[in-house]
């Protein structure tokens, strides 16, 4: 095609598995059944079978092979540079964490043994509720949920529960600020509940006064991310707290930014009645390309009756499955909860145990180094310090017209991946940074380098960034002509 | 600190270029008696004895792989090529975030696309999204797509659907009024106040169904119908979509996935064209980049909770991606041959166990003449956990005994096969299941 420039040869386009074979019959066959064999229509009379088999290729081992080799060379990832997405936590993921997983001992077990032969999974999600909620300040912790936002829905569940239990039905509406992750809403209306959105002031804090407007006994609970998703701590927390209680209402916290807080202070000190986990960001569980994740959920004495089921108990130095709950929300999902992030997520706990302070002092720190370094470059969303992670925009930096996606777009061709970009949604132009704290100073040096390049070549030639990425694998991505006319799968050809 | 990077002098750096004299005084907008709580929390490890510390909880657990192991249930034991865990075991996969900048996460969104694309196929269906928790949760998200999709409120669900489905089925629907009926005949039950019909394939106790009356059923009655398949039954049945199925959902975990005590699995869903925008969760498309070339994105995301907020078709932000390609590169390695083998091997032993298995006196099939693939139940003399206790002492898991779920099965156990139950597993079965037997129970 002309004016594609040359690549190198894992760039550009890349098969798919249906291109590299079309050998729908043969694969693997080396498995013998070792058993006088009957034919399939003795064995199993009356039931329809495929009558084609399904357009699933068996790929050479060879072949497939170099095909992920390749695709693998097409990802940033953790081991190749820096992630700094806001809200997201691309902190480093550690090796020994995974390979601990993989232990026959913890992969190769089945969540119908009996509990005789699974004593130590059960003592790791035993031991393992008992850090969480010793670092969450809440009685007890569900390990079920498998997701952030399946947490928050979990916790929002056990609200309903808790005020239904009590007589109190009319609490039918959930607060959330306008700076909220987007799964806020979506998981209160998953619940069946109504969003009512609570503003936020110049000093991009929930403004307690429109809050307090809003406070009701038709309210059942009001969820808050802490520091907000400015990564600015919201200082009136006590204040805010003590309105809901009054008024009957519950508050959730959202621990997406549990990373800046980590150690240093305590959801349930601050009168949190309801705190979601997100395993994958504070606790360094792998993102693994968008989940698994995990999202524990921990609440107060007062709920503990409504966790979801089975629990588990010990009993001496015996530990146990407690399916016998009768006030539970039921089960959110099937089992026990993603157990092997549960294992990486206890390995990296016990490697930080009583030092854990360490992880948000130095995840504040890289913040607020990076902040120092790009304040020149771009301007900031709010003047308010700010912790773990800072929203800055393009809109007002010195080239007019530059873009978030701009930026974002030409961070790629220099092996460094965008921040979070057009969130949140109180912000123009958004650009939130937050860079872990297992980041290295010269990683840090590095990014702000790189984002004076940008603004630098943006002022000579602002469409050379604007037609950024030059430099990956493929170039920018038409998301609109895709989403016009969706094609979501291979189709044989002809 | 093993992962923390920086030493006192570049903190000290850092602090200059911030302006403040301590880390301590970057945290100076928490309420001074929230912070510095005292934690009770245990001393920090080094990685050898964290090693040592995680393998000791390791071995107090029982693998598959060191007992002869006949327990399903809904998670299988099944071979996984060495070339699945090499995959996902690249940091370029396993440390990759959810692929927003499309540029730079080729290889995670074409891994996605592929894995719909062999979802489709398997289910017969046309369009597959990028993956759920589980199975559990994909079954609860079909059951809510229904509702959504024909404004009723009642799912008629097969009586002999997993209890974990039908326990997560229950709880999304709690919070939104959704009435639940279960039934033993759900072509017959099926009526004009349905969102659904909801059957599974094979059933939890291993029984297969005719699904194309159930599909037809739910159609005149003007209800979605869904199956809950197991992806291998996939590739040697008919699949639900040539069964005339609205939606296919299932669990991927037997596709590459150790059962890994019941998480992190895969869960998957595939619709009809008609239902592509109600789906949940994340899609992969097809797109084109700024030169032509071929290229993937996320697409279609106006369904989703990161712009409608409340009106989301669904609360999902993550899927579960790193085990869609486990499920992806198994499929591809095995292609559909080779998954029909697999299918037929487990299929062949199972049914020879279960034939020696009721010759003996004292065992019989639950319920008699009844079509399986490879679980099937059988009784056993007074009760099943006993049963299953004598056999686990003689190295056996015999299966799951059904009292565990269902008070009025106490005296059945659910029994599986795969392709890695090797023939002198099942030599070993049938004997101590003869010891097992009381003495006297012949006659």
């Amino acid at each position: 095609m002309n004016g594609v420039p040359p690549t190198a040869e894992w760039a550009g386009e890349e098969p798919l598995v249906f291109e590299l074979s079309t050998d729908y019959e043969g694969g693997p066959r080396e498995v013998a059944s070792g058993v006088p064999e009957r034919p399939l229509a003795e064995l199993l009379p009356g039931v329809r079978l495929r009558a084609v088999p399904a357009q699933i290729p068996a790929v050479p081992e060879p072949v497939l092979a170099r095909h992920l080799g390749r695709l693998a060379r097409r990802n940033h990832h953790l081991h190749h540079g820096i992630y700094p997405l806001g809200s997201c936590t691309m902190k480093y993921n550690p090796v020994v964490d995974e390979q601990l997983a993989g232990l026959p001992g913890f992969a190769d077990i089945h969540p119908y043994q009996d509990a005789a032969d699974v004593q130590g999974a059960l003592q790791l999600m035993w031991e393992l509720e008992r850090l969480l909620g010793e670092i969450t300040g809440m009685a007890r912790v569900s390990l079920q949920p498998a997701a952030g936002a399946h947490g928050e829905w979990t916790g929002l569940r056990m609200i309903q529960a808790y005020h239904a239990a009590r007589g109190d039905t009319g609490r039918t509406r959930v607060l959330v600020p306008d700076s909220a992750h987007g799964t806020n809403p979506a998981s209160a209306a998953l619940a069946g509940m109504e969003v009512v959105t609570v503003r936020s002031n110049a000093a991009g804090t929930v403004d307690v006064d429109d809050l307090r407007s809003h406070l009701d006994g038709s309210v059942a609970a009001f969820m808050m991310t802490n520091p907000n998703t400015l990564g600015v701590f919201e200082k009136d927390v006590l204040e805010i707290a003590e309105a809901a209680h009054q008024e009957g209402a519950l508050l959730y916290y959202d621990g997406a930014n549990l990373n800046a807080l980590v150690g240093m202070a305590r959801p349930g000190d601050m009168g949190f009645d309801v705190v979601h986990l997100n395993l994958h960001k504070t606790f360094s569980t792998p993102h693994g390309g968008g989940g698994p994740g995990s999202g524990p959920v921990g609440v107060t004495a007062a709920l503990a009756a409504f966790l979801p089921t089975p629990t588990v108990e010990r009993d001496g130095d015996r530990f146990r499955l407690d399916g016998d709950r009768p006030q539970s929300i039921g089960k959110v999902r099937s089992f026990y909860g993603n157990f092997g992030m549960l294992v990486r997520a206890y390995a990296y706990l016990r490697t930080y145990g009583s030092s854990i302070s360490d992880v948000a002092r130095d995840a504040v720190l890289n913040a607020r180094y990076l902040r120092s370094q790009l304040q020149d470059l771009f301007p900031m969303a709010v003047p308010t310090a700010s912790m773990h992670e800072f929203v800055a925009t393009t809109r007002g930096c010195r080239v007019p017209g530059l873009r978030a996606i701009d930026v974002s777009k030409r961070l790629l061709d220099f092996g460094v991946y965008a921040p979070t970009a057009y969130f949140p949604t109180t912000v123009p132009e958004a650009l939130m940074f937050e860079p872990t704290e297992t980041e290295s100073k010269r990683s840090l040096d590095l990014l702000a380098a790189i984002c004076a390049v940008i603004v630098g070549e943006a002022e000579g030639d602002l469409g050379f960034v604007q037609a950024a990425p030059h430099l990956t694998p493929v170039s920018r991505v038409d998301e609109v002509e895709a989403a016009r006319k969706p094609i979501l799968r291979w189709r044989a050809p002809g | 600190m093993a992962y923390l990077p920086n030493g006192a002098a570049e903190r000290r750096q850092m602090l200059d270029a911030v302006g403040v004299a301590s880390v301590d005084d970057l945290f100076s907008a928490i309420p001074g008696r929230l912070r510095h709580p005292s934690l009770d929390l245990p001393a920090p490890l080094a990685e050898q004895d964290l090693v040592g510390e995680l393998e000791r909880l390791a071995a107090r657990n029982h693998a598959l792989g060191t007992v002869d192991a006949f327990l399903g249930a809904g998670v299988y034991r099944r071979y996984i090529p060495a070339i699945v865990r090499a995959s996902i075991a690249r940091p370029e996969f396993y440390s990759a975030y959810t692929p927003y900048q499309a540029e730079a996460s080729q290889g995670t969104l074409q891994t996605i696309f592929e894995f719909q694309s062999m979802i489709c196929a398997l289910t017969g269906l046309d369009v597959a999204n990028a993956s759920l928790y589980d199975g559990a949760t994909a079954s609860a998200e079909a059951v809510m797509m229904a509702v959504a999709q024909t404004g009723r409120s009642r799912a008629v669900v097969a009586a002999d659907i997993h209890p974990e489905v039908l326990s997560v089925i229950r709880t999304f629907g709690a919070g939104r009024g959704l009435e639940v009926v279960l039934s033993g005949d759900v072509a017959r039950a099926a009526g004009d106040r349905d969102a659904c019909v909801v059957v599974a394939q094979p059933g939890f106790l291993g029984t297969l169904s005719e699904l194309a009356p159930i599909a037809a059923a739910a159609r005149a009655a003007g209800a979605l119908s869904i199956c809950v398949a197991d992806p291998v039954a996939c590739a040697l049945l008919e699949p639900p979509g040539e069964a005339g199925f609205d939606i296919a959902v299932g669990d991927g975990q037997p596709l590459g996935i150790p059962p890994s005590f019941g998480g992190p699995h895969v869960g998957f869903m595939a619709v009809r064209q008609e239902l592509m925008r109600r789906l949940p969760g994340r899609l992969v498309g097809e797109a084109r980049d700024h030169h032509g070339r071929r290229a993937y994105t996320l697409t279609l995301q106006a369904r989703e909770q990161h712009i409608r907020r409340e009106k989301a078709t669904s609360n999902i932000c993550t899927n579960h991606a790193l085990m869609a390609l486990a499920a992806t590169v198994y499929m591809a390695r095995m292609g559909a041959g080779g998954l029909r083998r697999v299918a037929e091997v487990s299929v062949q032993r199972a049914h020879h166990l279960f034939d020696r298995l009721v010759e003996l006196d004292g065992i019989s099939a639950v319920p008699p003449g009844q079509p399986f693939l490879w679980e099937f139940v059988v009784r056993v003399p007074g009760d099943a956990a006993e049963f299953a206790a004598q056999m686990r002492r003689q190295g056996i898991v015999a299966g799951l005994p059904l009292g565990r779920v269902d008070p009025s099965r106490r005296d059945q156990i659910l029994v599986c096969c795969t392709e890695t139950t090797s023939p002198a597993a099942i030599d070993r079965y049938v004997a101590a299941a003869a010891r097992a037997m009381p003495a006297g129970e012949a006659a």
